[in-house]
């Protein structure tokens, strides 16, 4: 029961990684008994399971997630939003009035319209049918005000970090509200720009050096730098 | 060149463009070439220069080709105007629908189709220079472009093509052997599956002979396959190493 390859190993699709005893993980396959890769990405195995951390995804939806998303259309009974999966979600408008939805009485246009951002989250989402969101929850409903970045949707877990540790330092050393889409859209909201900019600043340097070791010790030290400048910026002035 | 050559291969098995029989014209492959394609690729192999963009998985259109089980894999293969020495209509012509719907089914094996209902992946092969064996450029360049766009797949694709001129079974014709010559056999392969997903034949062959040919065209896609994967890990290789 052979593995075929090293810790971290660039691989490609259509590559063999293992034979025999083994459990296919994400951007796997099963063929006659052996695991092959299915995307480009970076292998890695936990126990006898065997994974692939793709380099290039899209984001497919999934019941629960959180989503950041473009509102497209506004129709009949509800939203069209693009949440930059292949399927395109929709938002009914009943979901979003706390009252029952009488076209008569509402113009819906008037709560959301073509260009707004939400957050939302996925409510229902079969092979059959377009995802559903829900605003329905505290923290969700329409975006006002803060920056919109967007990154690979596979690197949000390694923004999130272990047990949530690389996001809740930086929400606490940039004063910075952040939210992630799953869809890899962030928003980031804080007090002041320069607080924002430092945000988004950090996330992009997590996304291009995402599968490097000890990164959440450098991005300590980056916060750490870039704080101590602002205070000796404010001294000056 | 309009004058038919007595020879295509001499007695001591040089062809016209100095290769052995079994060997392959120069390739060189390049990905994620085009910035505004969710996957991409570029191939030069021999004369050859072929483009291939790659879009999705994202909504159907037009809406009736949709499934609602699967994914749809749409190809357009499209030769320039400029591709040819005689200017080629931009119009698509018989030869190019039927190469599309060719290289379509030459990548769907590759594909997890199942997986994606209702959806579609688009992928333009656009041919800038042409020289024989387009179709088999065509296919080894969709497939990286593809790859590179984050749809998993089960294999790289490669398209490879042998044939025969005059009594000598040799790889990857270019366009003079494949007019003048006796056959060609264009063969699609996924080299870690051991699985054909393209054959074709133009011209007669004996059994024989057409499964040496067969075989020929798989070893040549073997060699593809190894500087396509090395293609592909060289773009991704390139982002690592800014990340050290």
């Amino acid at each position: 029961m052979p593995t075929f390859f090293e810790k971290k190993q660039l691989v490609t699709p259509g590559e063999m990684l293992a034979e025999g005893d083994y459990l296919p993980g994400e951007n796997t396959y099963v063929e006659a008994n052996k695991i092959y890769a299915s995307r480009i990405g970076l292998v890695d195995s936990d126990n006898k399971k065997v994974n692939v951390v793709a380099l290039r995804a899209f984001y497919m939806p999934k019941m629960g997630d959180i989503v950041i998303g473009t509102v497209i259309e506004v129709g009949f009974n509800g939203w069209t939003v693009n949440i930059k999966a292949p399927y395109t979600a929709m938002l009914r408008a009943s979901d979003v009035l706390s009252r029952p939805f009488k076209p008569q009485n509402d113009e819906l246009s008037q709560v959301l319209t073509a260009g707004d951002l939400i957050v939302a989250k996925i409510a229902t989402f079969d092979r059959a049918h377009d995802p559903q969101l829900t605003v329905g929850e505290p923290g969700l409903g329409k975006i006002t005000r803060g920056q919109i970045l967007h990154v690979t949707p596979t690197k949000i877990p390694r923004i999130i970090g272990r047990k949530g540790s690389m996001i809740s330092m930086i929400k606490q050393e940039t004063n910075c509200q952040i939210i992630l889409g799953l869809n890899g859209v962030i928003l980031v909201t804080g007090k002041t720009l320069e607080e924002e900019e430092l945000a988004i600043s950090v996330i992009r340097k997590i996304e291009e050096e995402s599968h490097t070791s000890g990164l959440t010790d450098r991005i300590t030290q980056l916060l750490k730098e870039k704080k101590v400048v602002k205070v000796e910026e404010n001294v000056n002035e | 060149m309009n004058e038919k050559p007595e020879k295509l291969i001499d007695k001591k098995g040089i062809r016209l463009d100095g290769r052995k029989a079994d060997e392959l014209r120069p390739v060189k492959l390049q990905v994620g070439v085009l910035s505004h394609a969710d996957g991409s690729a570029y191939i030069e192999h021999g004369k050859n220069k072929i483009l291939a963009a790659a879009f999705g998985p994202r909504e159907v259109h037009p809406k009736h080709l949709m499934q609602p089980d699967r994914m749809v894999l749409k190809v357009r293969y499209h030769m320039a105007p400029f591709s040819v020495q005689e200017r080629k209509s931009p119009a698509p012509s018989r030869r190019e629908v039927e190469l599309s719907k060719v290289i379509k089914e030459s990548l769907e094996p590759a594909l997890f189709l199942e997986l994606y209902p209702r959806t579609g992946v688009d992928v333009f092969v656009e041919v800038l220079q042409a020289d024989g064996g387009t179709r088999c450029a065509a296919i080894t360049a969709a497939a990286l472009a593809i790859a590179d766009s984050g749809v998993p797949m089960r294999d790289l694709v490669v398209g490879c093509a042998a044939g025969k001129i005059d009594d000598t079974v040799v790889l990857d014709l270019y366009d003079a052997e494949d007019k003048l010559g006796a056959a060609d056999v264009p063969v699609a392969y996924m080299p870690s599956l051991n699985a054909i997903t393209l054959l074709q034949m133009d011209g007669i062959l004996q059994p024989a002979e057409f499964e040496k040919a067969v075989n020929m065209a798989v070893e040549g896609c073997k060699k593809i396959y190894e500087m396509q994967k090395e293609a592909l890990k060289t773009k991704y290789m390139v982002v690592k190493e800014v990340e050290e």
